[in-house]
């Protein structure tokens, strides 16, 4: 019996607090905007959905835990600390377990940093998205450069290790003027960095504003994959080489959160919109809590959270193994297919991509090369079962 | 009891598109309690729903109509609804000479239009008495006066005692009725004790009546149980029922001389029958057929292929349904490497292949590749021999040709003089010979010798587009000549794509290859790898164009919460490209096709 990509790829838990300060007109993440929260529920009703997961994923070993959002650095400690504490009592943790929260970098939030940190917290992740203020305005941000600046150093100073996001590929944006803001977040010293061209996503309102004709100097395909390229050559040359698509590191400071996901490990989703991967007496669920954060609070205190939950069949597993893995600059291990991969188009496939260099093959494994990384969704469709 | 000749008018409306003629006709079959109020819905005449959606007619209908005058009688009146499009132009003229008049419709607010010409002339051609109707009065835009001095300017008749009406609010609908026995003439000359002689106006087809012919008796009397001939096609029949249209189907007990209504005669298809062929009595025939009488041949070819091969049999089934009612279209199975199995079909025009595609998309609900239209050549070998070419892929090894004969039309195009220009060009740039150039009544009459492939394409489009609708175009067959014409075959990925290739005149080859190749790169979308795309004759490359090579298409953000939502997204992408059709490597979306053989330069 071979080991299965679940065994291996670690066992992770995903937190979501979907509140913001304000709503960022890229955003289309669960993300919403109220005027009070009450911490106290909140914090029960995620920790009551962590021990609901626990009952039925006994004798497993947590790897890692992340709090996403919206805007986790929202949280008070003592929230984050009676999920944390929650996790502890339902699972074993691994010795070198690592718990992320994404952060705004703004003073306030800065503020609680001390207290993540003794709740357990030992890793952050800040939405930086820009060192230039023109942009950060566009954005709709509201942190400004120095801010992001100071409440980085805190980080630097307060957590074992800390990550920072940056969009690009922005309005008006030049080859240039990106190689010298990347360079300066180089200079930084972080030692994991999240680079994500700007997506225009539906429903959000650059969206509808590109729709009426605004939104202009967005870069065009060319633009973008130059814009790509370079950020390879320049993270590369600076000991930052890219382990998948959008992320950085120095080699060993990798998100061990975020591997879980792209090496199809298994990982329980709480909150709001969550959605979670475990794979029980060989079956691989995945569930998704209810998106509105009204619902997913009742439904969570009267017991169960989630919306949806379904048993993935042998293609979508597959697929997502498929789509997960190839981000990865480590590529993906041919085993841990299923039906698709006793399929010949499937392997004639790969040899046709192979030819026109938008794959590697090595071993059990496949990649994509440079190539087929910017191509990668082409390539995907090309391989995924029909 | 058939109705005595002198109480019946028949007549059609004629008018530009979109000046009022359905309403018309909704309004007089209102006001004269036809149809009872409840059953009234709109544009009763047009009966497919893409007549209604694309306000064209395709198929003749008719309407009885009784009609208490002032004068104390009660009248009989028969509208006959026609087809308004040049590729129909001969079923147009063959329903008019069913009738003796036309209300000539034109909007108060508009004026006189192409359309208004081109179809008044068929019914001046027919020898109507011609009534001008003026709509849309209820308007403020409207200027009466000065729609009547031009139709007098440009069509030469008398506007002075047009009837003014708003077919919307019904005002004026009863001048309409008195014009209608007043002005029309009653159809004449026709004798009940005859031998029985009747036009066949239009036949369609009921999936429960079987073929339903619409018929203009002329001499004699039709009666259920009647032994009929129809004279050209030679077929007999034994009439099952005869009745007319109030519009809805209502059984009569025989038809005499100058009415109109319906036969059934358990005839099993539309093509079984031609549209103004005459009927007679089996045993007692007429001793001559009608004049004029013209079998319909289908004049352009394209090939029809299913998107989704395995909708091939559902597609052979729509077509041979749409035959059972079309007998102006031909179709024959053909199989193409990169499309698969289809049929080439043979269309009067392209009106009439875009109407047949629709109806077997929508209809049916398959979707379809068209190929490049194109007309029947005569090819001549050297060896004396001669063959008639449909399809561009069929065309012999040129060594072997001697020479290529091209069908060639009389082009009339009426235009305002402000366009003259363009539309002199168009012909022009089309290999058109200008034959004769006048001016009637303030507009200017371009005659043209064309070649028929240059007008199949996309000529009535231009046409409309350069002359802001304004021009009227009609045209006919004259004959075959030779010209230098060659094959154009366009290579994807230095593929043969067979659907493209198309027949050119040499001098014209460069610029449709330029603009066959730039189109093309626009269309095809941007794969992994660059592609050349070439149009060649024989095996000479006479443009060429490269696509380059898609670089990027990746999604930036993809976590655990993204991937069912991502899976859906490249799951579509690859739905869509399962769309597409294959040429070695490269995936051509089917639009392409279809726009790619649109030449609008
Ligand atoms: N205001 C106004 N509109 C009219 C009148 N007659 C027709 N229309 C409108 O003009 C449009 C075209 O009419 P229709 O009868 O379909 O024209 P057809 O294409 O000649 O059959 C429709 O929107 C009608 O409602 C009229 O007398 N007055
Ligand atoms: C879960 S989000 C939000 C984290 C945090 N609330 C924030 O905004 O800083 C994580 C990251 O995704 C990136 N992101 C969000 N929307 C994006 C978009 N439309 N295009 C590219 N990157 C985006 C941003 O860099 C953001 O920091
Ligand atoms: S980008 Fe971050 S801060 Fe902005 S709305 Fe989205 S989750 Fe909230
Ligand atoms: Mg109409």
């Amino acid at each position: 019996m071979p080991v299965e990509p679940w065994q291996r790829g670690g066992f992770g838990l995903y937190v979501h607090w979907p509140f913001c300060e304000a709503k960022c007109p890229y955003c289309d993440f669960n993300s919403h905007v109220t005027a009070s929260i009450d911490q106290r529920r909140w914090a029960d009703a995620l920790a009551a959905e962590v021990r609901r997961w626990a009952e039925v994923t006994p004798g497993r070993v947590l790897s890692s835990i992340f709090f996403g959002g919206g805007t986790p650095s929202l949280m008070t400690p003592e929230t984050v600390d009676t999920v944390l504490r929650a996790a502890q009592d339902s699972w074993t943790w691994a010795n070198d377990i690592e718990i992320t929260l994404e952060a705004n970098p703004r003073s306030v939030e800065a503020a609680r940093f001390r207290g993540f940190a003794e709740a357990g917290v030992n890793r952050v992740s800040l939405g930086v998205q820009s060192l230039r203020e023109g942009d950060l305005r566009r954005l709709g941000r509201l942190h400004d450069v120095d801010e992001a600046r100071a409440a980085f150093d805190i980080a630097r100073k307060t957590f074992d290790r800390v990550s920072f996001d940056l969009i690009y590929a922005r309005q008006g944006q030049t080859r240039e003027a990106w190689r010298d803001e990347l360079s300066e977040a180089l200079d930084m010293a972080a030692d994991h960095l999240s680079l994500y061209q700007l997506t225009i996503e539906p429903g959000t309102a650059f969206w509808d504003r590109r729709q009426a004709g605004g939104l202009r100097g967005l870069p065009d395909e060319d633009l973008g994959a130059d814009l790509f390229e370079m950020t390879q050559d320049i993270c590369g040359a600076a000991g930052m080489p890219a382990y998948e698509v959008s992320n950085h590191t120095r080699p060993g400071a990798e998100s061990r959160h975020n591997l879980v996901y792209w090496r199809s490990g298994d990982w329980v989703g709480v909150g709001p919109g969550a959605h979670g991967r475990v794979t029980m007496d060989g079956a691989r669920r995945s569930n998704a809590g209810w998106l509105a954060p009204g619902k997913w609070l009742g439904a969570a205190e009267a017991g169960n959270g989630d919306e949806s939950i379904e048993v993935l069949t042998d293609e979508d597993r597959d697929a997502e193994y498929l789509m997960m893995g190839l981000r990865l600059t480590e590529g993906l291990d041919v085993d841990g297919l299923g039906a698709v991969a006793k399929d010949p188009r499937f392997h004639r496939s790969i040899d046709e991509l192979i030819a026109q260099d938008l794959l590697w093959a090595r071993d059990e494994s496949i990649g994509a090369t440079a190539r087929g990384r910017l191509l990668l969704n082409a390539v995907i469709a090309e391989l995924m079962p029909d | 009891m058939s109705t005595p000749q002198s109480r019946i008018r028949n007549f059609s409306i004629v008018a530009h598109i979109d000046h009022g003629k359905s309403t018309l006709a909704d309004r007089l079959i209102q006001l004269t309690g036809t149809v009872a109020e409840r059953d009234m819905k709109e544009q009763m005449l047009d009966a497919m729903d893409i007549e209604r959606e694309r306000g064209i007619t395709i198929k003749a209908n008719t309407v009885r109509i009784d009609y208490p005058a002032k004068d104390g009688h009660t009248y009989v009146l028969n509208l006959i609804d026609t087809p308004g499009h040049v590729d129909f132009a001969y079923e147009v003229s063959r329903s008019m000479r069913a009738v003796e008049g036309s209300l000539l419709v034109v909007d108060a607010t508009q004026g006189v239009e192409a359309q208004t010409l081109a179809n008044v002339y068929t019914a001046i051609e027919a020898d109507h008495e011609i009534v001008p109707v003026l709509n849309k009065i209820d308007l403020p835009a409207s200027d009466p006066e000065r729609v009547k001095t031009q139709i007098e300017d440009v069509i030469g008749i008398d506007a002075s005692e047009a009837v003014e009406i708003s077919a919307k609010t019904g005002l004026g609908i009863p001048d309409v009725l008195e014009a209608i026995v007043k002005r029309l003439p009653p159809p004449h000359g026709g004798d009940p004790d005859a031998p029985l002689k009747a036009m066949l106006v239009d036949s369609k087809y009921d999936q429960y009546l079987g073929v339903i012919c619409i018929v203009r008796i002329v001499d004699g009397t039709l009666k259920k149980g009647d032994r009929i001939r129809m004279m050209k096609t030679g077929g007999t029949y034994d009439v099952d029922d005869v009745g007319i249209y109030r519009p809805a189907m209502t059984g009569v007990d025989s038809l005499g001389p100058g009415e109109i209504g319906y036969l059934n005669a358990s005839i099993k298809q539309v093509r079984d029958t031609r549209v103004g062929d005459t009927i007679t009595h089996e045993r007692k025939p007429c001793d001559k057929a009608l004049p004029g009488f013209k079998p319909s041949i289908p004049v352009v070819f394209c090939g029809l292929f299913p998107v989704d091969t395995s909708d091939f049999e559902d597609m052979r089934d729509a077509i041979e349904k749409l035959a059972l009612n079309d007998a102006s279209f031909s179709f024959e199975m053909e199989t193409s490497a990169a499309l698969g199995f289809g049929f080439r079909c043979g269309f009067l025009g392209l009106l009439h292949l875009e109407v047949i595609r629709d109806r077997i998309e929508r209809e049916y609900n398959i979707e379809l590749i068209t190929t490049a239209p194109s007309v029947v050549y005569h090819v001549h070998m050297r060896d004396g021999s001669q063959h008639d070419l449909h399809n561009p892929a069929d065309m012999p090894d040129m060594s072997k040709i001697s020479h290529i004969e091209e069908p060639r039309i009389k082009a009339t195009i009426l235009v305002p003089d402000d366009y003259l220009g363009d539309v002199l060009k168009l012909c022009q740039d089309r290999r058109g010979l200008q034959m004769d150039l006048t001016y009637v009544g303030g507009r200017a009459m371009a005659v043209y010798d064309l070649p028929l492939n240059e007008v199949v394409f996309d000529f009535y489009d231009r046409l409309k587009s350069v002359t802001k609708g304004y021009a009227s175009f009609d045209y006919e067959i004259t004959g075959y000549r030779e010209d230098n014409l060659v094959k154009m075959q366009v290579l994807v990925n230095d593929e043969p794509v067979d659907a493209l290739s198309m027949m050119v005149h040499r001098d014209r080859a460069e610029m449709r290859g330029r603009a066959m190749c730039a189109k093309l790169k626009d269309l095809i979308p941007r794969q992994m790898f660059k592609i050349p795309i070439q149009a060649a004759i024989g095996g000479k490359v006479i443009a060429r164009e490269t696509l380059s090579a898609m670089r990027k298409d990746v999604t930036a953000k993809c976590y655990g919460g993204d991937a069912t939502r991502k899976k859906k997204l490249l799951e579509k992408q690859k739905a869509g490209k399962k769309k597409m059709r294959q040429f070695g490597k490269v995936d051509i979306p089917q639009e392409a096709f279809i726009s790619a053989l649109k030449m609008d330069s």
